[in-house]
């Protein structure tokens, strides 16, 4: 096993969950629980996928996701911002919305049950070993960003206060409502890179390509105890073990399904405070007035 | 006087400041800083303030007193814009603000400091003073140099001194609150109201509380100072208004006043619900058994912050007696009935029920031991609001209603027009939702259950808070009958006519201690006000 | 006692009897719901160019109208009510189960040892009443991870049965990958003993479709819940805990046994829910059968308002719409009916604080 080859592999591996782990920061941190991720990372890649088929761009392509994801993101904002519908159940609704959505339309555009056509996307060179994809580069840029909004910007500091006591912030005039939409919408566009990032690596939209990764990213961010830098260490060490098992696939030293259950585990451990304990936002699922 | 001029209070253009260009100089007519006059607002069927009126001359600190529900943090929070008055006009400096928004208080200078802190405790000094109007560097960036700067100069030039880059969540509570207080000087505030700001502090924090206060004037703020602590409102303050059950009774110089006066205007000369129905005492039931009824001993209990909201309280309720507590709330009252009660963990000391000690039993446990409650918030603790009257006369005692494991209906409903029909409960419907109920009669519910059963001691907090007359009187009634047959009764209450109406001993409480205990016989509302106010220190009997 | 009798003046403080009041705001949401369903379907149905009364015709006669169809709905809300129970009984308590679709398939998967373990020629009655019990074991083995967790160290049960799925599907799929699978499948080979008779073989009419006698199970563990939330004194103790904790705690009640009985019974329900799959229909376990499972039983539950028998109507609504997908599928691709599932419990979410706050500023209801 190459160490070089290890660690370019984790990296690609890695990219999707740091995308969504990233904007799964955001929204949470401004106190809207984002179960969510699955769902924006499907339909951003799906509307990748739509988008630079018609167009034969990528660039197009990687639009279009966006808005895919920002389209869901605003469903879910509005359904537990406005009409403060309880946010879990939401977040299962839009997975399962994406799901149909992405399928549905999959059918209307493509008449597939399964995948869309093959599309370009970025990159190519083999030698490169992925990294002459700027999305993989925006990828590894992604969490340092997110960790400057958040830290760095009056925009953040906003965010931090919502999420933690929101009647603090309104007492200042920070309108939380407008924050928080902001913040979920972030983390739709943010999501949706990383279902743009896996469709376009692979040519092409297969039904529910995503298989989790959103629930992989939202491990992330709670092993990561909501910091973006943490959640980015996490998405690599789970990238790291995804690696590690296919690279290790023929020798079935440890079983690949007990590789699948690391981010699960270390995430229940977190949470179970074994090991330090995982506090969320204070305010976090909950809106108020 | 109804109405507001200028409709929804956005005002348009003009002078940020709030002084309007008036030819009279303003030495010859002080204006107000703050005029309200006729304000109205109620919160469904409470109404917090009626015609209540306010005003405040520049530059001075003007104590605004009244006892809890006297409709004072209604009024400054309509003041401060975070809502707007039924009726009635609000003036700032001169200029009509009637129902403004909290931004436009904010930008005129009224700076509220709150009694529950807005403070986000993850976050420093300076990143809570800055949020809502951060400097920025380069449009996008937060200049955190720049905030710790700003946030250091205040604090200099106020002598409010705290670190800027400490978290609030490592503060004390003194020091939380300047951070609150810088909060409001951060954005202009020329006006401060502060909401009972000594309620959390210590002795010492307290008096460098008043330092600042007193600097603050000086330098020319205006401040409103919301309190019930008598002893600050005679050292600090220049004028006093009094608020009582949501209007304003009188607004006097405190040079031209005494505290003894002050504190008669608070409590009020309110009609006596249960005047001259006073029981003569019944012999002690069971004669000088020594170890009957609820003894307390040494107790302690340590609050969020680590501080004693009880500290080393001792007394006894012998069966057939009952023992009011008296106290202005927020002095361990709360803390007191759910340490008794099982709710709230006991740092130190014992509670023996009939000889048994219950310190460390559960709630189940404290009823079998032959405990009853009745808490003081019916709608968190009390009842249940979405379960019918039938399934909240049972909520505690759900144990002797059912058989094998399954509720006995036939009895819960039994049981329930028994109850509905003695206690007078409206409507007469058992499978009505108890969110339905008014009031007086949610509450009969919970006397009713509670006083059900068989107990020895019962804890009855704040019995009759919002509760209609007709109702009050039936559960004074109904508290004295369980006296006659030999209960003994530990009665919390802020309404102190009900405390001297139906006790036989009564306790004042004051910062977590019994500043005195007495028979009932010697007490008045003057002699217990002083010690509620903390005038008057006794040692307990 | 009091001298005012009740002759005088017991006039109502409201114009609604309180089990009208209860209904309005139960079944307020699914209704509107069921009409945004609607007209996102009509909307779907349009864009492929078909007429929707047409196709909402043809879906009715695929499910409802004919006896295979009809089995093939029963056999799903057979599942679905199974997952529905589960988790509308930990929402009772105030507790999100959303790990239903594991506890299901650990369900299923013990159902099927124990089929396996039994010697064929095994007494029916003995036979399935051993296979249940131990899928409800498994079931409530996997809940009580969450439940241990929460009460032990606070940790919130959604992230936990999240996570707790992936954990378990992945075990269960090591199991038959590894050990016990038939060659070129996924399933464990069939079982010997505790086989369900279908429908088809008491009504011929049903040939060809899943339906099972598990549906008699899923109608019997319906009641059994019912009476236990609404009769039972451990149900008033959940229902206390689920709607008000303070109160709970004030009433005496130790709102961690509950909640420790709420989600490990939410498992052993979801667990029973397996053998409607491998006792009924295949006869084996096979790996994936749970899937999707567990979030349509959240569905479910949503829609049929945490109530046993409301639920069992919801999980018909549900598998009506599933199968009716396939029945429609010359006209509307299925997919439509992934849409709207979708489309429903958004609806219903967001429906139910809304018409709450509606129902109750406009009765004038204050909260003294």
């Amino acid at each position: 096993m190459n160490p070089v080859s290890f660690v370019t592999q984790m990296i690609r591996i890695a990219i999707p969950y740091l995308f969504a782990a990233s904007g799964g920061v955001v929204a949470e941190r401004a106190g809207i629980v984002s179960l969510t991720l699955e769902g924006f990372m499907l339909s951003g890649a799906f509307a990748a996928v739509l988008g630079t088929n018609y167009s034969g761009s990528p660039w197009v392509g990687v639009l279009c996701g966006m808005l895919g994801g920002l389209i869901f993101s605003l469903i879910h904002a509005v359904a537990t911002i406005r009409y403060r519908a309880d946010q879990v159940v939401v977040g299962v609704a839009i997975n399962l919305l994406a799901i149909g959505v992405t399928r549905f339309f999959l059918k209307l555009f493509f008449a597939s049950s399964s995948n869309s056509p093959r599309v370009a996307g970025f990159g190519g060179n083999i030698k490169a070993a992925g990294f002459d994809n700027p999305l993989l580069w925006l990828g590894i840029l992604v969490a340092p960003f997110v960790a400057f909004v958040i830290y760095k910007t009056p925009f953040g500091l906003r965010v931090r206060a919502a999420g933690e006591h929101p009647e603090a912030a309104e007492s200042v005039g920070v309108s939380v409502t407008r924050v928080r939409y902001v913040a979920v919408a972030i983390s739709g566009i943010l999501a949706a890179l990383g279902g743009v990032y896996l469709a376009l690596d692979q040519h092409q939209f297969t039904d529910q390509m995503t298989a989790g990764r959103g629930f992989i990213a939202i491990s992330a961010v709670i092993f990561g105890r909501w910091d973006p830098i943490r959640a980015a260490a996490a998405c690599l060490l789970f990238a790291a073990a995804e690696t590690l098992q296919i690279q290790l696939q023929g020798s079935h030293a440890i079983p690949s399904q007990f590789i699948e259950m690391i981010p699960y585990a270390l995430t229940i451990i977190a949470l179970a405070g074994v090991v330090g304990r995982a506090v969320p936002p204070a305010a976090l699922g909950k809106v108020e007035d | 006087m109804k109405g507001r001029e200028g409709g929804s209070g956005k005002r348009e253009g003009g002078d940020q400041s709030g002084i309007p260009a008036s030819p009279l100089p303003s030495s010859l007519f002080p204006l107000p800083a703050i005029r309200m006059e006729g304000i109205d607002k109620s919160f469904g069927a409470i109404r917090a303030n009626r015609g209540a009126s306010l005003e405040v001359l520049p530059g001075e600190i003007h104590a605004l007193v009244g006892e809890n529900g006297a409709g004072k943090s209604t009024l400054m929070r309509i003041l401060g814009g975070l809502m707007k008055p039924d009726a009635g006009n609000v003036e700032v400096n001169g200029r009509d603000v009637t129902g403004w928004s909290t931004n436009e208080a904010i930008a005129a200078g009224i700076g509220i400091v709150h009694q529950h802190f807005m403070l986000v405790p993850t976050l420093s000094v300076a990143e809570n003073l800055v949020l809502g109007c951060e400097p920025k560097t380069r449009g996008i960036v937060l200049d955190y140099k720049r905030a710790a700067d700003d946030v250091r100069k205040l604090s200099n030039e106020t002598g409010l001194v705290i670190a800027p880059e400490r978290l609030i969540s490592d503060l004390s509570v003194g020091e939380a609150q300047r951070v609150e207080i810088l909060k409001v000087l951060f954005r202009g505030a020329r006006i401060l109201v502060l909401d009972e700001p000594t309620a959390v502090l210590s002795p010492p924090e307290v008096r460098e509380l008043w330092t600042v206060l007193r600097r603050l004037r000086d330098n020319g703020a205006t401040i409103v100072l919301i309190t019930h602590r008598l002893d600050e409102v005679v050292e600090l303050s220049d004028t006093i208004t009094v608020m009582r059950a949501g209007q304003t009774v009188e607004r006097i110089k405190t040079s031209n006043t005494t505290p003894a006066e002050i504190a008669r205007l608070m409590v009020g000369r309110e009609v006596s619900l249960s005047a001259g129905k006073r029981v003569q005492p019944s012999g002690r039931a069971g004669g000088p058994q020594s170890d009957k009824g609820l003894e307390v001993r040494n107790l302690s209990v340590t609050g969020s912050r680590g501080t004693r909201v009880i500290d080393g309280v001792s007394f006894s309720v012998k069966p057939g007696e009952i023992l009011g507590i008296a106290g202005v709330e927020g002095n361990g009252q709360t803390e007191l009935i759910e340490a008794l009660a099982g709710l709230r963990s006991v740092f130190a000391g014992d509670i023996l029920i009939d000889g048994i000690d219950i310190t460390r039993r559960s709630v189940a446990r404290r009823h079998d031991a032959g405990l009853s409650h009745i808490p003081e918030d019916r709608h968190r603790r009390g009842l249940i609001l979405e379960y019918t009257v039938a399934n909240n006369l049972i909520l505690g005692v759900q144990k002797y209603f059912s058989s094998n494991g399954i509720i006995d209906r036939g009895r819960v409903m039994e049981n329930a027009m028994r109850e509905i029909a003695s206690f007078d409960i409206r409507p007469p419907n058992p499978l009505l939702a108890a969110r339905a109920l008014s009031g007086g009669n949610q509450q009969k519910v919970v006397v009713a259950r509670e006083m059900g059963r068989g107990f020895s001691v019962l804890l009855a907090s704040q019995p009759t808070r919002g509760v209609d007359v007709g109702a009050i009187e039936f559960i004074h009634q109904q508290l004295l009958n369980a006296r006659t047959q030999g209960k003994g009764i530990l009665l919390v209450s802020a309404e102190l006519n009900e405390v001297l109406a139906l006790s036989d001993r009564i306790a004042v409480m004051y910062r977590g201690k019994f500043a005195t205990v007495m028979a009932a016989a010697d007490a008045s509302e003057e002699v217990l006000g002083e010690y509620m106010i903390g005038t008057k220190k006794g040692s307990a009997a | 006692m009091s001298a005012s009798s009740l002759a005088g003046g017991t006039r109502p403080t409201f114009s609604a009897p309180p089990w009208r009041e209860r209904a309005e705001e139960a079944l307020i949401p699914p209704l509107v719901a069921l009409l945004v369903a609607l007209i996102c379907g009509d909307l779907l149905i349009l864009s492929y160019g078909q007429s929707p009364a047409a196709v909402y015709r043809l879906l009715l006669e695929g499910t409802w109208g004919n006896a295979y169809g009809f089995g093939q709905v029963l056999y799903k809300a057979t599942t679905l009510a199974f997952t529905g129970l589960a988790v509308s009984f930990g929402l009772r308590a105030g507790l999100f189960n959303i790990g239903a679709e594991s506890q299901l398939a650990a369900g299923g998967f013990a159902a099927a040892l124990a089929g396996l373990a039994l010697p064929a020629g095994t007494p029916l009655i003995f036979a399935l009443l051993l296979c249940m019990i131990a899928a409800g074991l498994a079931g409530g083995v996997v809940g009580s991870v969450p439940a241990y967790l929460k009460t032990r160290f606070g940790a919130h049960e959604v992230i936990v049965t999240i996570m707790l799925n992936f954990i378990v599907l992945a075990l269960l799929n090591w199991f038959i990958a590894g050990h016990l699978h038939v060659p070129e499948t996924l399933h464990t080979p069939e079982i010997h003993a505790g086989v369900l008779p279908r429908l088809a073989d008491i009504d011929p009419r049903f040939h060809g479709s899943a339906a099972n006698l598990a549906l008699i199970v899923a109608a019997l563990v319906a009641v059994v819940v019912w009476f236990y939330l609404f009769r039972a004194r451990g149900g008033y103790e959940l229902r206390a805990v689920g709607l008000q904790p303070p109160a709970a705690e004030y009433g005496g009640i130790s709102v961690n046994r509950v909640w420790m009985r709420a989600l490990t019974f939410s498992g052993v329900i979801a667990g029973m829910g397996g053998i409607n799959y491998v006792l009924g229909y295949k006869h084996y376990y096979e790996d994936g059968f749970a899937s999707g499972a567990g979030f349509l039983g959240i569905a479910v539950a949503l829609v049929g308002r945490n109530h046993p028998f409301g639920v069992i109507i919801a999980a018909f609504f549900f598998a009506t719409l599933s199968q009716g997908g396939l029945a429609i599928h010359a006209f509307v691709p299925k997919q439509m009916m992934d849409v709207l599932q979708g489309v429903v419990i958004i609806a219903v979410a967001t429906a139910v604080p809304e018409v709450r706050r509606i129902l109750r500023g406009a009765r004038g209801r204050s909260d003294a």
